[in-house]
């Protein structure tokens, strides 16, 4: 068998018993590598330094395993571009947090993976270095932004990897290619030398073969951090422990499925079938009605949220990318992209004088509502489900002349990100036709990764539709 | 009588001298690194992925300014992003503060009127730019030692009528400012900056003119940059003063616009017109959490403040000392600390006693560095004190021994003795050597006693000469009187 296919739990088991050594798997991970990127365009940047620090590692907790790393983390000696040509041969002087403490754990940069430009995008077709390709489908998009880093776990092109969501970038590739992906709550993990997009939204976080991977990664790269002044004030949950205290009479609520965008497609079906799973696993599953206004009891419509996500986020954009003047590091400002441009513009405007009460005030005062509405559902419900997006992962070429494509795509997960409430996407359907899979996310309240966790670990031990877990089942 | 009201507002930037700065742990010290962009992070640097972090002292310090200029302390606070583009400007935004500021209101009290402050704010410095010359091109090189340096942005109300009152407002508030030991205040070092801004109008008929309503305020004004002396704030208003009435008799609104000051010249110069203000699109900074005091901190700020000016000031009318020597003290607060703490352990005698030689015998000097302490103990100058009150030293030998305490902080006992300076005051002491000199010096003893008063100073002279100095000259001439029956 191919090592590189095993889950994150099960290298580092047989690695302690010697069944399998470092080297071994690295020669199989290499040769995926080696025989697919070209095609998939995945990796943009491979370290070649790797087996040798796995050497050094193999005693720390993550014992040296490959990680793949979204290219918006900087990473000394392994240039970092957030797929801009902006940035394009920039080599960071200092490293972020996450891979800081990644790497204190043992785990390994194997290479820096692809992404919508600034993670502009949910497609990955913005970037300035081509798009990837789905490892389940490469007629299809692997979604974005973090689509290089879900491909490369689809792909088993690493053991696990690190994505980041401003609104939808874990959840959302994760679904599109058939892998796990959860968002921690907003200030959970530190953004501390990962390239700003959204700065009130970015959230740093795993996207990997299981939930046990994820929750196992998660644990290593949580908590607050002196260098950014939005994490800490909660306790880090040890998530692998969490999730095997099961959902027995835990209340579920079933969102989204009556939006209208959603009847009759798979994405109805499959949540509804995911709800029945849920009740035979003795949870008490209530379907939650959309409403337009806020009603106790009910979720608010998504579709504002595009309106509040397009606007806070596109302000806070032209700002952040303000830096990128080519004056002390990387290019000018005439190797922006076309999207990125766009978003600067927009995001000018809404901020500007005459404009900015009308479009990012109220913008923020809607995304009020949006933390009111949760907090009353939360009070009745520990987690809510909801596909996790519209549809099937969408053909090459669909984002192209649709600059709301992202937003569109994303509706149904940017409720929760505005709210900076945690998320995990988990495979919950599959269609053999195209190979391609279908994501369930799983919400709850801030701070409560272990309530997702759980939630997500039942659903994925109980059904057939991640196929890592199938394995790990067979052996 | 002018036609014309002086209308200035005052825009002063102070730069904090806090360890670190205001929002990364870079060292804080712009004006003594060794070399250009020695003191960056990628914070200051605006890298790529880096936050900014709030500096907790700085937020102390600006709310002790807060206190000291009778402000309102803000519970809730935030820092806002300031979107501009510059060179100096790493990020493309200075964090600042927009419509929340840490302070309002207050006011400082000038013999001229009172000068109501609108708002104290935390920001962060730019970097430097220095344009010059390298292998015969033009450059502009940047130097981010300074950048994101804390900035304190005080602005006043346009209560200021005059250069002179400009000029005494900005004297009492640098006084303030050093007092607070929140910065060194060096107008040449740029660690503190002014800007006053200025308009005129036609004065109203009854000439008096206070405070002013929006409505009422002239329709223009001109912000003058690079001024580095409260002397020059002054001489640019009068300046401007008189150029705006010209422009304004000839019938020509002066446009708004920033000046800069030509100190060769004594004049100011137009650098940017300004039709509009400029528009900063203003948001709240995401990455900086708001910031929440209650009373208890801002009242434990209030207490761990060093103490004000005017709290000095009062003790040194209570000490009946002058005006003069009140304003000489008052230069450094070192001296009121000193002695304050004279004061408290000894008695306003001593405390007065010690302050006369402050002024008058070793003054302050300027060679003492800021960050020095006060080179002598209270204890050592209550010693001093308590030996003169003793009779124990002339007064030409208290000055000497003054001037090498000072210096040194050596017991001043030690001192006296060391150099033999001890006056004997002792009555039976002095009477022996009295005798002595009245026997040895009949003439000069029958000459006082038939009226020569004069001869009492040479006979003095030889009680001091056979004393070695010691004798109390006072009590000496007091005994050779008294033994001559006079």
């Amino acid at each position: 068998m191919k090592l590189n296919t095993l889950t994150l739990q099960s290298v580092l088991a047989l690695l302690k018993k010697k069944k399998i050594s470092l080297s071994e798997l690295y020669r199989d991970t290499r040769a995926e590598i080696e025989e697919k990127n070209k095609t998939f365009n995945i990796f943009l940047s491979l370290n070649q330094n790797a087996e040798h620090e796995a050497e050094d590692y193999s005693l720390l907790p993550l014992g040296g395993i490959p990680v793949s790393v979204k290219d918006n983390f900087l990473t000394i000696g392994i240039q970092t571009t957030a797929s801009s040509n902006v940035l394009k041969g920039f080599m960071p002087p200092f490293e972020s947090t996450v891979t800081t403490r990644l790497k204190a754990a043992g785990g390994v940069i194997l290479g820096k993976t692809n992404m919508d430009a600034w993670a502009h995008g949910s497609s990955t077709e913005t970037s300035d270095f081509g798009s990837t390709k789905n490892p389940r489908n490469p007629d299809h998009l692997p979604g974005g932004s973090s689509g290089g880093s879900a491909a490369s776990v689809a792909a088993d092109m690493c053991i696990i990897s690190l994505g980041s969501e401003t609104a939808g970038s874990i959840r959302q590739p994760s679904a599109w290619c058939g892998t796990v992906g959860l968002k921690p709550t907003y200030g959970r993990v530190s953004r501390y030398g990962v390239v700003a997009m959204g700065s009130s939204l970015d959230s740093p976080g795993p996207i990997g073969k299981t939930v046990t991977d994820c929750a196992m990664l998660f644990g290593f790269i949580a908590g607050s951090d002196r260098y950014d002044g939005t994490t800490g004030g909660a306790i880090v949950p040890d998530l692998v422990k969490e999730k095997e205290k099961g959902i027995k009479g835990m209340r579920i609520g079933l969102t989204y499925v009556d939006h209208e965008k959603l009847q009759g497609t798979p994405v109805d079906a499959a949540l509804r079938k995911a709800a029945e799973v849920y009740e035979q696993l003795g949870a008490h599953v209530s379907f939650v009605p959309l409403s337009q206004a806020i009603e106790k009891g009910k979720i608010l419509t998504p579709d504002y949220a595009i309106g509040v996500y397009t606007v806070v986020q596109r302000g806070e954009v032209s700002s952040n990318l303000a830096r990128y003047d080519g004056i002390r590091y990387g290019h000018d400002r005439s190797s922006f992209g076309a999207e990125a441009k766009r978003r600067i513009m927009l995001g000018t405007f809404t901020l500007s004088k005459g404009y900015a009460d009308k479009y990012y005030v109220r913008a923020q005062q809607v995304r009020s509502l949006y933390i009111q509405n949760y907090r009353d559902l939360f009070s009745q419900f520990d987690v809510l489900i909801a596909p996790t997006s519209p549809g099937y992962a969408l053909k090459h070429g669909a984002s192209k002349d649709n600059p709301m494509f992202g937003e569109l795509e994303d509706m149904l997960v940017e409720p929760s990100s505005i709210s900076g409430l945690p998320g995990i996407n988990v495979p919950c359907y599959y269609d053999p036709q195209t190979n391609l899979s279908l994501g369930l996310n799983i919400i709850a309240d801030h701070w409560r990764e272990d309530l997702i966790v759980r939630a997500g670990y039942a659903f994925e031990q109980a059904t057939d539709w991640n196929p890592w877990v199938r394995q790990e089942k067979k052996v | 009588m002018s036609m014309y009201t002086t209308i200035v507002g005052m825009e002063i930037h102070v730069e904090l001298r806090t360890k670190s700065k205001m929002f990364c742990g870079c060292v804080n010290d712009p004006f003594h690194a060794k070399k250009p962009n020695s003191y960056t992070c990628p914070v200051c640097l605006g890298m790529p992925g880096a936050l900014p972090v709030a500096n907790k002292k700085a937020i102390e310090w600006t709310i002790r300014l807060g206190h000291a200029l009778g402000s309102t302390i803000s519970m809730f606070s935030k820092f806002d992003r300031k979107n501009y583009f510059y060179p100096d400007l790493p990020k493309g935004y200075q964090i600042s503060q927009y419509d929340q500021p840490l302070c309002r209101g207050g006011k400082i009290t000038t013999t001229l009127g009172d000068v109501r402050i609108h708002r104290v704010h935390l920001e962060e410095d730019t970097g430097k730019l220095l344009h010059t010359t390298v292998k015969g091109k033009k450059v502009s090189l940047i130097d981010f030692n300074r950048s994101s340096v804390p900035l304190v942005e005080i602005v006043t109300e346009p209560d200021i009528r005059s250069g002179e009152q400009a000029k005494l407002f900005l004297k009492k508030l640098h006084q303030i400012i050093r007092y607070l030991e929140i910065s060194d205040a060096n107008m040449e070092e740029g660690s503190m900056r002014l800007e006053p801004n200025i308009s005129i109008k036609p004065a109203a008929s009854s000439g008096a003119v206070g405070i002013l309503s929006e409505e009422e305020l002239p329709q223009y004004k001109v912000e003058v940059k690079n001024i580095n002396s409260f002397n020059f704030v002054k001489k640019a208003i009068e300046y401007e003063v008189k150029r705006h009435i010209a422009l304004l008799e000839a019938g020509t609104i002066p446009p708004q616009e920033t000046r800069g000051w030509n100190e060769d010249k004594n004049e100011t110069f137009s650098q940017r017109r300004k039709e509009t203000a400029d528009d900063y699109r203003y948001f709240p900074d995401p990455d900086i959490p708001p910031v929440e005091i209650d009373e208890s901190y801002i009242e434990e700020v209030k207490k761990n403040m060093p103490t004000l000016p005017s709290v000095y000031r009062q003790l040194y009318s209570e000490l009946k000392l002058d005006t003069a020597t009140a304003e000489t003290l008052l230069i450094d607060p070192r001296a009121g600390r000193f002695l304050k703490d004279i004061r408290e352990n000894s008695n306003d005698e001593a405390a007065r006693r010690v302050a006369l030689w402050v002024v008058n015998v070793a003054s302050i000097s300027d060679d003492l560095q800021d960050d020095a302490p006060w080179p002598v103990s209270w204890q050592n100058a209550v010693k001093l004190s308590n030996l003169v009150a003793e009779n124990k030293l002339s007064s030409s030998a208290t000055k000497e021994v003054w001037l090498e305490m000072f210096n040194s902080n050596t017991d001043p006992e030690e001192i006296a003795e060391k150099n033999n300076l001890l006056q004997v005051s002792d009555s039976a002491e002095i009477e022996k050597i009295v005798a002595g000199v009245l026997a040895e010096n009949s003439k000069a003893a029958e000459d006082v006693k038939n009226g020569e008063m004069k001869a009492i100073g040479f006979l003095v002279g030889q009680v001091m000469k056979a004393s070695q100095g010691k004798a109390n000259p006072g009590i000496a001439q007091q005994l050779i009187k008294k033994q001559l029956g006079l």
